[in-house]
């Protein structure tokens, strides 16, 4: 390239405008889904008795939107506003930009239509189905070529930090999608995931955190970098900084999975692993916050009268609280307290609604006038959105720390004579009930704080004169491409693939040596404790306990304490789950654990509790299924299923997988005449209730010799 | 489980690269221009044509 040339380019803002636009309405959207359900936990009434809305199958669909429609969009607009400037060079492809933008918002109305109808893979973030799993892939790789085909073409040689943070986006986020995904598919919406139990959840959590980390912190800390100092018109403070807590996150985050699964059947080693990275992930995280914080030093009458930056401020602030929280909470004895309860969703709530929301509207505010060539509509209202905002993000934080503290406490209270001193799980959902109120209160305090700034934009974008609106040539001089290299790290800047690829590097050198040993699980899987594997009917079961999403609710995975092997039996082995495609251990118990349920309950109890929780447990919030006693139960790919499983490793006969559905029909002529015989409704042979029934059933029932004497309780 | 020889001793090399490169870099005054980057994004597309005012460049 030649030495300071001088261009004229003009920036396709064009594509900007359109991520803008989606990311406004996806955002109501994945706010509005929230809010209903935060509702429908404060009254079941609110599940409408409807199966596309219950709570198991809302909850996935709000926390997609929330995470790939609206921070997925915001992303997107911010790095393809930034990244054209940060290079002086218009994206490499228009058409590429506008396969990215509809595919993506194709995907995302593909989701929008499987979840409710629930096509789902049960892993958490990762639910979509087989289909819908290749076309992220696709458009994410379209996406990554005309980034990178950007990077090549560029005129400034010098990689900014922002440029950073989104290349080990692009490439963490291809490689953390890709591994979760490897599943087999049965029908068109259909499939197993080719890891089981213990491999499962490792790998979904492993995934689960990065997608935290690749999909909802390093994209949004680039974007800061840009951002921040664009819209106080100061550097940052320290690129030295930038630097260093760039390279500690990248090399970090990838190994802190595991605080997800701590206390499980997981190896402990890989726990502790989890552990000690995740505390380690406190100080490059506040390395960001404190850049970000401090860039904005001596312009805090800025603060004052900018509501862009009062946003920023308030972004980087729940970035550093939320950073703080994260290692606190891996640490293992804050765990064994947290997990499970609702002051894990109050963490993960102040880091999206305080930390992505908040620089999602403050990106949006400083952007959307330059975008259209016009001034905001309101500052005014832009403060109010922000006040509004603020109250919700707090009051919904600070309840669900307290709601999750003290169901936790309530749970783990043991008395003098060693019995648990609230034995019926009911007890602590109704204490925290209150709560769940203050949370729906929140929650719509966030909501409004968020339409004042759409309308606001709204405003604003109407208000634009319609010829400015297109985007104006800039003059661009190329830079950098002159000077010899004269520091290793510049060199290694100007040589944007090989940063790539080094990065690719030091992430696949963490996952390699956290995943691999657990591909081989029979290391650690006892011979002497090998389980059975599920019967065909209890294979249709679990296929409408996952698409019922009942793992929302309820986790299938007993910890060794003293208080839950008084509640649900001895804590969960690595045998115990070692034949599920997928894992269904859980993350949140809104309802008790259910690893052990199977045999606690006659089947009439099971019958009159999926028709209507509150004929058994008065107080219950859980929703009623209704449906599961009217529509039958689906064999005809059973057999299909059962020759997945069985190349899976599950070990299954030859005439079991080649009669599958027939054994299945028998099984379940076998409980419908039980209930029958019970005194329950009859002709129910064919319906879903009684895999549903023959599922929950065999839950922690397939030791193949009888285990020594089950402390059972919870009476 | 053999491979876990090879690998793990690979991956920590690796890494234990990276950190030293780091390290490197830093002691032989290789991130010295560490200040201009952050000025020269602010004013990158404040290069308008001519007759654009001061206002709707910043």
């Amino acid at each position: 390239m030649n030495t300071n040339r001088t261009d004229t380019v003009i920036y396709d803002d064009d594509i900007v405008k359109k991520f803008t636009i989606v990311t406004l309405i996806w955002g109501c959207a994945a706010f509005l889904f929230g809010l209903i359900a935060a509702l429908q936990l404060a009254n079941w009434r609110f599940n409408a008795n409807l199966e596309w809305i219950t709570f198991g199958r809302l909850r996935p669909l709000h926390t997609n939107a929330a995470i790939f429609a609206f921070a997925g969009n915001t992303i997107f607009a911010g790095i393809y506003y930034s990244t054209q400037r940060l290079l002086k060079a218009r994206m490499f492809s228009d058409a590429l930009s506008k396969i990215h933008f509809w595919g993506w918002q194709l995907i995302i109305v593909a989701a929008a239509v499987t979840l409710p109808l629930g096509y789902t893979q049960s892993k958490e973030y990762a639910e979509l189905e087989w289909p819908i799993d290749i076309a992220i892939a696709a458009i994410w790789v379209v996406f990554a070529v005309n980034f990178f085909m950007t990077l090549k073409k560029r005129r400034e040689k010098h990689l900014y930090v922002g440029i950073w943070f989104y290349i080990a986006t692009i490439v963490t986020v291809a490689v953390l999608h890709i591994v979760n995904s490897i599943e087999i598919p049965i029908t068109a919406l259909k499939s197993f995931p080719v890891w089981a139990g213990m491999q499962d959840a490792l790998v979904q959590w492993w995934y689960g955190h990065n997608a935290v980390a690749f999909f909802l912190t390093t994209p949004f800390l680039g974007l800061m970098y840009y951002f921040v100092p664009k819209a106080a018109n100061k550097p940052i403070y320290s690129y030295r900084l930038s630097v260093i807590h760039f390279w500690a996150l990248v090399f970090i985050y990838i190994w802190a999975g595991p605080h997800h699964l701590l206390y499980t059947a997981l190896p402990e080693w890989a726990q502790t692993l989890g552990m000690i990275f995740s505390v380690m992930l406190w100080a490059p995280s506040w390395g960001g916050m404190i850049n970000g914080l401090m860039t904005l030093k001596g312009a805090f009458k800025e603060l004052i009268k900018n509501p862009v930056i009062k946003f920023f401020v308030g972004a980087l602030t729940f970035y550093g609280t939320s950073t703080f929280e994260g290692p606190l909470l891996s640490i293992k004895s804050v765990s064994s307290l947290a997990h499970y309860t609702d002051w894990i969703i109050g963490h993960v709530h102040a880091g999206a609604l305080g930390w992505n929301g908040m620089m999602s509207m403050g990106i949006f505010l400083w952007l959307v006038p330059k975008l259209w060539n016009t001034k905001l509509y309101s500052e005014k209202l832009a403060e109010t959105s922000f006040w509004t905002a603020l109250t919700g993000i707090i009051l919904y934080y600070t309840s669900m720390v307290a709601s999750g503290i003290t169901q936790g406490l309530m749970l783990r209270a043991i008395n003098s004579q060693g019995k648990l001193v609230y034995p019926d799980f009911i007890e602590t959902v109704t204490t925290i009930l209150p709560l769940y109120w203050v949370r729906v209160g929140a929650g719509l305090l966030f909501f409004t704080g968020f339409l004042i700034t759409v309308y606001n934009l709204f405003k604003t974008i109407q208000s634009a004169p319609q010829q400015a609106t297109e985007s104006k040539p800039v003059i661009v001089q190329t830079t950098g491409w002159d000077e010899k290299p004269t520091t290793a790290h510049r060199k290694l800047e100007g040589l944007g693939f090989v940063f790539t690829t080094l990065t690719v590097v030091a992430i696949l050198v963490g996952s390699v040596i956290e995943i691999y040993p657990t591909l081989s699980m029979h290391k650690y899987a006892r011979p002497e404790n090998i389980t059975e594997p599920y019967s065909p009917l209890e294979i249709v079961g679990r296929s409408i306990y996952i698409r019922e999403g009942c793992y929302v609710c309820h986790s299938q995975q007993i910890r060794p304490m003293a208080d839950e092997v008084l509640r649900y039996g001895p804590p969960s082995t690595i045998e115990d789950s070692m034949w599920d495609h997928p894992f269904q251990w859980g993350s949140r118990r809104t309802g008790p654990d259910l690893a052990r349920v199977g045999k606690k309950y006659p089947d009439m109890w099971h019958l009159q509790h999926m028709a209507d929780p509150r004929a058994i447990t008065p107080q219950s919030i859980m929703p009623s299924y209704p449906w599961l006693q009217e529509k039958n139960a689906d064999y005809s790919t059973l057999r299909k299923e059962f020759s997945v499983l069985k190349m899976l490793g599950v070990p299954y006969d030859d005439n079991t997988v080649a009669n599958a559905d027939i054994v299945a029909q028998k099984e379940a002529i076998e409980i419908a005449k039980n209930i029958e015989a019970a005194g329950g409704p009859k002709g129910l042979e064919k319906k879903e209730i009684i895999p549903m029934i023959a599922y929950l059933q065999a839950l922690g029932q397939k030791q193949k010799k009888p285990a020594e004497t089950q402390k059972t309780a919870g009476q | 489980m053999n491979i876990l020889i090879l690998i793990i001793p690979m991956a920590l090399l690796l890494g234990a690269g990276f950190l030293y490169a780091f390290f490197w870099a830093t002691s032989n005054g290789q991130f010295d221009d560490l200040s201009t980057p952050s000025l020269r994004m602010l004013d990158q597309d404040s290069k308008h044509n001519k007759n654009d005012t001061k206002e709707n460049i910043l």
